[in-house]
């Protein structure tokens, strides 16, 4: 399968790439293309033109600001997977990266076009809302920032305008003493997530603190799990507390029967893998 | 980068013009955006040991390296390349001598069918230059993006470990080339 035909934009810098995206047509930003190019190599998308930020070295960088860690749209995942800074702020981050593609895809693809293509499996919307990353959305002449949590919209769809680039994530380094679990089912790693979950929290006086909860490839965006966190607040972490959470959220999962298997293995996925994250996080709580 | 109008199926596209290096040897081109790099690389330049499996990233059959780096060829334009160092399976061999991972290949069974092998040297390829004593775990873990519908793995596994002692040997000898 072949793309369809575009004119093709490679701007030497970040301004000239804005205001090609302020001009009308259909266009799409290409960086790593380890998403956009199969979608486009399957004709499910078939934009008009294409701006590449290759070029724009500007935006290569994995950065300490001091409480926060800020990502560039031309990270790729293979810098960010082998970054000392990343390791040591987010290990979450680095453990999904064995789940996350191939090394040839990683190579080129990049965390903020992974954002901006919004799969419903793709583990880095979870952990980003998580770890309540902010997302910097540039356009001609003013800039915004958006939560992670009001980024994600549907499958494939996410709050970014048309004119908007997602130039950089930025990741406040968590709290002294948060512990993190991570876990998927794939057919294989690298494959699409048939269900990620991933959880941070602290422990105080022997109570659960700030639990942050998502979970990926179930339903048809990766979000919080706001009721199991409220659920999970100020309680003593043990195997039944976990077990109900799980439950509830099994019960109000709306998984698609798809390859994968059906929405009631979806479920009891979900029961296995949840209690299994909590009682990770609970153990690297410190 | 220059451009020039042309029509193509009533959609007015614009060509692209640029340079790259593949396999030590400068290449100057002219071609639509939307050509693939797998397919600049076959039909283009005719080069055609890059295989093409399933084009959107899967298989990893097309993987070449660009700037010493493994990439999906079905997965870059070919327009992407400009300035780049490219080597495709064509590269590897040094004269009429297969490269040491492919000697490994030969001696090991590393290959039946062949479709998914010029895929296989280029991860093998990156693997050994960032890792030149992979575990088994190691080589598994590296060569998961590449599909082999023939071998069952083992033997391509087999032949890494193999390549791997090689060019161990080899850099001891000589001076250290880059693979």
């Amino acid at each position: 399968m072949k793309p369809s035909a575009f004119s093709y934009e490679c701007p030497n810098d970040l301004q000239a790439a804005l205001a090609l995206l302020a001009s009308d047509g259909d266009t799409r930003i290409l960086a790593g293309g380890q998403s956009l190019v199969p979608m486009m190599n399957y004709r499910l998308a078939q934009p008009e033109r294409l701006i590449d930020i290759n070029r724009l070295s500007e935006l290569d960088y994995i950065r300490d600001d001091g409480g926060v860690i800020a990502i560039g749209a031309l990270a790729r995942h293979a810098a960010i997977k082998s970054s000392d800074l990343i390791k040591e702020h987010f290990p979450i981050v680095a453990e999904a990266y064995d789940w996350i593609a191939h090394a040839a895809v990683r190579n080129r693809g990049t965390l903020c076009g992974n954002l901006c293509h919004a799969d419903a499996a793709s583990e880095m919307p979870a952990i980003m809302q998580i770890l309540e990353a902010e997302l910097v959305l540039l356009k001609v002449g003013t800039s915004r920032v958006i939560a992670a949590q009001d980024f994600f919209l549907g499958t494939y769809e996410t709050a970014i305008a048309a004119d908007e680039i997602l130039t950089e994530v930025r990741i406040p380094k968590p709290a002294a003493g948060t512990g993190w679990g991570f876990e998927e089912v794939a057919m294989r790693r690298g494959d699409y997530a048939w269900c990620t979950v991933v959880a941070t929290l602290r422990i105080s006086d022997g109570k659960i603190a700030a639990p942050r909860i998502a979970m990926a490839g179930v339903n048809d965006c990766a979000a919080r799990l706001r009721d199991a966190e409220a659920a999970l607040t100020e309680q003593t972490p043990g195997a039944s507390l976990f077990d109900a959470v799980a439950d509830t959220v099994a019960d109000a999962a709306t998984p698609a029967e798809s390859s994968a298997g059906s929405a009631a293995y979806k479920r009891d996925l979900i029961r296995a893998l949840l209690p299994r994250v909590l009682n990770d996080a609970v153990t690297r709580a410190t | 980068m220059t451009g020039n109008q042309f029509t193509e199926g009533g959609t007015n596209m614009t060509k692209v013009s640029f340079k790259v290096t593949v396999n030590g040897r400068a290449r100057e081109a002219t071609v639509p955006p939307r050509m693939l790099l797998s397919d600049f690389i076959r039909q283009e330049l005719s080069l055609p040991g890059t295989h093409v499996g399933c084009e959107h990233g899967v298989c990893g059959s097309c993987n070449v390296i660009v700037d010493g780096q493994a990439v999906r060829s079905c997965l870059m334009f070919a327009v992407q390349v400009e300035g780049s160092e490219i080597t495709t399976v064509e590269g590897l061999t040094q004269g009429d001598a297969l490269h040491p991972i492919q000697q490994a290949f030969w001696e090991e069974h590393g290959l039946q069918c062949g479709f998914c092998t010029p895929g296989m040297l280029a991860t093998a390829q990156e693997l050994l230059a960032q890792n030149p004593d992979p575990t088994d775990d190691e080589i598994r873990e590296a060569i998961s993006g590449n599909l082999c519908r023939c071998t069952g793995y083992e033997f391509i596994i087999s032949a890494i470990r193999s390549a791997a002692v090689k060019l161990r040997e080899t850099d001891t000898e000589t001076t250290p080339q880059p693979v």
